[in-house]
């Protein structure tokens, strides 16, 4: 295939599901902060700037507007085009690919794609937004799903839907990455104890960011805790949005690009994210508290640039046509 | 409650549904009948449906202003055109006469130039043709087929007699809109199709990947085909986009191919690719920076040296736009009889040439009765309609052909017939042309009907998109019985 179009299929994924990560961070977000009202004055600052934080996006919003409050915020990652990573941008993004592609997927891809697009650009979408944030964000997340069940559904599995696997697994897991740091970024309340109230409708909130709540809930029975929570999140097996899930399906995806065996490799991406796979096998949450978490996932979202970099090189860029010339 | 079609306006013009008495021609009268049912409500609604398929599948075209592109879509019609079987019988011979001496007349001039010896066109408007390509002289194209695929404008005087207006033989577009055209009226009004017999057209990617195929390098028994497009932001990004997946062929822009050893490669996720034939999308000027323009980021560098060396086939080939030159336009009827003997099927729109003396005299005498068109402007730019013009306008024209008489020509005001349309909540009557698309290869193919285009606003006579033009379906019927006029 075109490397031009196996570099769009894996970017759409990954705007895609980029877009769905920023409605995830803002509903519950904005869900959390009804249970919270009037705790301090600047409350509402500190509510909204860890968004930020784990968007990475502080320096950007900060030259745009001069207040994290719940409307700048939501503003910025919703609709905000300056903000390269808004879900407005992402759907533009994923969107302007998946034009330059079309004849390579489906008809009902790109028209899901578009719909969304088009939908969030709406006065239908902005008066949704207004009226109530949760249904309007969940439009969103519905349209993402929709989009991934389509793809799954009529494009044929092949080397496209293998790149746009990729992209989408990889973007999951540097999502969940995010999702799992925010709580490293908000800072508990003066006098709120660990383990406390707050501190336990937080890490709620952090796997209700991920749908992660109910499987959570059915597996430690019913108890949250801070290291069941980033456990669940990072090395559960069988759930589909943990760290290992996300990393163990890229990996199988980009082996399945080239044919190599799994545990084996012919490419550098290969050889990192089949790392990547084998030290996530290995690792404990105890050892991965002792390491310190935040710092754990910073490693591993540093590590999943350097896949997306090493793929990208392997299989989508090519010398300009010029240089080629030269060298023969 | 008035019927849709009561107080139709027939006007001076040859109108395809009505006789000059009022009374409905024999094919449009079921026709007639179902728009007559519909309550102007049914309609509107009807034609949302239509509109909001079109923007839902992205079958737009876009419009730059300022710095954000705007995408529109391509009004559609409604209201069918119907072309009876046994006129379009008539068309066909015409366009397969005329496609036939355009080809002959290529190979002819790009090799032993008899046409131009024997002074059945003078040498020097050939030669000082914009799109002429004297580099291509002595060069063999793959089965002396220079035009691949034409789409020649039709357009009926005020008598309904069909004339040719012009040839376009380099990358004619459109055709995406003819093959989407009918997928949405069968979505709209399904049950019109129980009651004519309407020609398919959805064959015709079939045939153009037969044309592709057909043409491509000797020994190559698996040719493997590529569309080359500007790329996305080009205004006919869709229909490439379009045909490439209904060919099943890869779209590619120029970035992504490559030339070693004169042949071109695709850049692919597993290395290079070979490519043997390329559908291109792209104008000559810029399909290769190393031989045209050397400021061209769209094209190939060492494309036109791999089309050299016989290694990729190009359709169409290099230098066809010599047809499309206005003032060669002039000559084809004389080609036609040089070629192949006969008398043309089709007529031309009668023109007058500046580059002629006497011709001229009488053009620069009757600018505000006549339409001047620049010899290599398309789009329906560059061109006065006397008629229509100031003063200030006339003589601005008056000074080019002065300047230039070799870079215009003048034709009678020819007021198109007009087609019932949905203007608003009414119908009237707008001016339409024909564009049938014509392919070249092992046969001579032509889907029935074409695009016909139509003049949305009230009393123009420019169909093209850019300037306020729509578009709607075509149907060549196929039943006898509804073809008596």
């Amino acid at each position: 295939m075109l490397s031009r179009v196996a570099d769009s299929c894996f970017w759409i994924a990954r705007y895609v599901e980029r877009a769905e990560t920023n409605a995830r961070l803002l509903v519950v977000n904005h869900q959390l902060l009804l249970d919270f009202q009037d705790q301090e004055p600047d409350v509402e600052r500190k509510h909204w700037e860890p968004i930020l934080g784990t968007l990475e996006a502080q320096e950007i919003f900060y030259r745009f507007y001069q207040r994290a409050n719940s409307d700048t915020v939501q503003e910025f990652v919703t609709f905000e085009k300056e903000n390269p990573n808004s879900i407005l941008s992402c759907l533009a993004a994923a969107r302007e690919n998946a034009r330059t592609i079309r004849e390579q997927i489906t008809s009902e891809m790109w028209e899901q794609l578009n719909k969304l697009y088009l939908y969030l650009k709406s006065p239908q979408g902005r008066q949704d937004f207004i009226n109530s944030p949760y249904n309007f964000y969940y439009s969103i997340i519905e349209g993402v799903h929709m989009f991934h069940g389509i793809t799954d559904a009529t494009m044929s599995h092949d080397e496209g839907w293998l790149f746009l696997q990729t992209g989408k697994f990889l973007e999951r897991a540097d999502s969940t990455s995010r999702v799992l740091d925010i709580k490293y970024h908000i800072i508990l309340p003066s006098g709120e104890p660990v383990g406390g109230n707050i501190d336990l409708t937080q890490w709620r909130a952090v796997l209700r960011s991920c749908s992660a709540l109910e499987p959570y809930l059915k597996i430690y029975s019913g108890q949250v805790k801070s290291w069941h929570v980033a456990e669940f999140l990072i090395l559960n097996r069988l759930f589909p949005r943990s760290i290992r899930f996300c990393v163990d399906s890229l990996d199988h995806h980009l082996h399945k690009i080239s044919g190599s065996e799994e545990r084996t490799f012919v490419n550098e991406a290969e050889r990192l994210s089949g790392k990547l796979r084998s030290e996530l096998d290995y690792e404990t949450i105890n050892s991965i508290f002792q390491f310190g978490l935040h710092q754990f996932l910073d490693k591993i979202q540093r590590e999943l640039i350097e896949i997306s970099d090493s793929l990208v090189a392997t299989y989508c860029s090519w010398l300009p046509a010029a240089e080629f010339l030269t060298i023969s | 409650m008035g019927k849709l079609l009561d107080n139709y306006e027939i006007g001076p013009f040859y109108d395809e549904m009505f006789h000059p008495d009022g009374s409905v021609r024999q094919h449009y009268r079921l026709l007639h009948e179902r728009f007559n049912e519909l309550t102007p409500e049914e309609l509107q609604l009807k034609r949302r449906l239509a509109d909001e398929a079109y923007l839902k599948q992205g079958i737009t075209f876009t419009i730059y202003k300022g710095d954000e592109g705007m995408e529109r879509i391509f009004p559609f019609d409604l209201i069918p055109r119907l072309i009876p079987a046994h006129e379009w019988a008539f068309i066909e011979r015409g366009l397969i006469q005329r496609i036939t001496a355009l080809n002959l007349f290529l190979k002819d001039v790009y090799s032993s130039a008899k046409i131009l010896k024997e002074k059945v066109i003078p040498p020097e408007i050939v030669l000082s043709s914009r799109h002429f390509r004297k580099e291509f002289c002595g060069f063999e194209v793959p089965k002396d087929i220079y035009i691949h695929i034409c789409g020649t404008d039709l357009i009926r005087d005020r008598n309904g007699r069909y004339l040719v207006l012009e040839d376009n033989a380099r990358c004619p577009s459109g055709v995406s809109y003819l093959l989407e055209n009918r997928q949405a009226m069968k979505r709209v009004f399904p049950r019109f199709f129980n009651r004519y017999s309407v020609r398919p057209v959805d064959h015709y990617p079939q045939e153009l990947l037969g044309v592709l195929r057909f043409i491509a390098p000797q020994n190559c028994e698996n040719p493997v085909i590529a569309l080359l497009t500007p790329g996305v932001y080009n205004s006919a990004y869709f229909e490439h986009s379009f045909l490439a997946r209904a060919m099943g062929i890869e779209i590619v822009v120029g970035a992504d191919l490559v030339t070693r050893d004169h042949k071109v490669f695709m850049k692919t996720t597993r290395g290079l690719q070979p490519v043997h034939v390329i559908y291109r999308r792209i104008d000559d000027d810029f399909l290769d920076p190393l031989v045209f323009r050397k400021d061209s980021l769209l094209g190939v560098p060492g494309l036109v040296d791999a089309y050299r060396h016989g290694n990729v086939s190009l359709a169409n080939t290099i230098g066809t736009g010599v047809c499309d030159d206005k003032v060669v336009y002039y000559f084809v009827p004389k080609m036609i009889e040089f070629y192949l003997g006969e008398e043309p099927i089709l007529p031309n729109v009668e023109t007058y040439l500046s580059s002629f003396d006497s011709d001229r005299k009488f053009i620069l005498e009757n600018l505000h009765e006549l339409v001047v068109k620049a010899a290599n402007e398309s789009g329906g730019y560059g061109m006065l309609i006397g008629p229509q013009a100031t003063k200030a306008e006339i003589e601005d024209f008056r000074q080019k052909i002065l300047a230039d008489p070799r870079g215009y020509i003048a034709q009678p005001v020819i007021y198109f017939s007009r087609c019932p349309s949905l203007c608003g909540d009414k119908i009237e009557g707008r001016h339409v042309d024909l564009r049938p698309y014509i392919l070249c290869g092992e046969k001579i193919t032509i889907v029935p009907g074409g695009l016909t285009r139509v003049a949305l606003r009230k009393g123009s006579l420019v169909v093209n998109s850019s300037q306020g033009g729509g578009s709607k379906d075509t149907w060549v019927l196929d039943d006898p019985d509804e073809t008596t006029n």
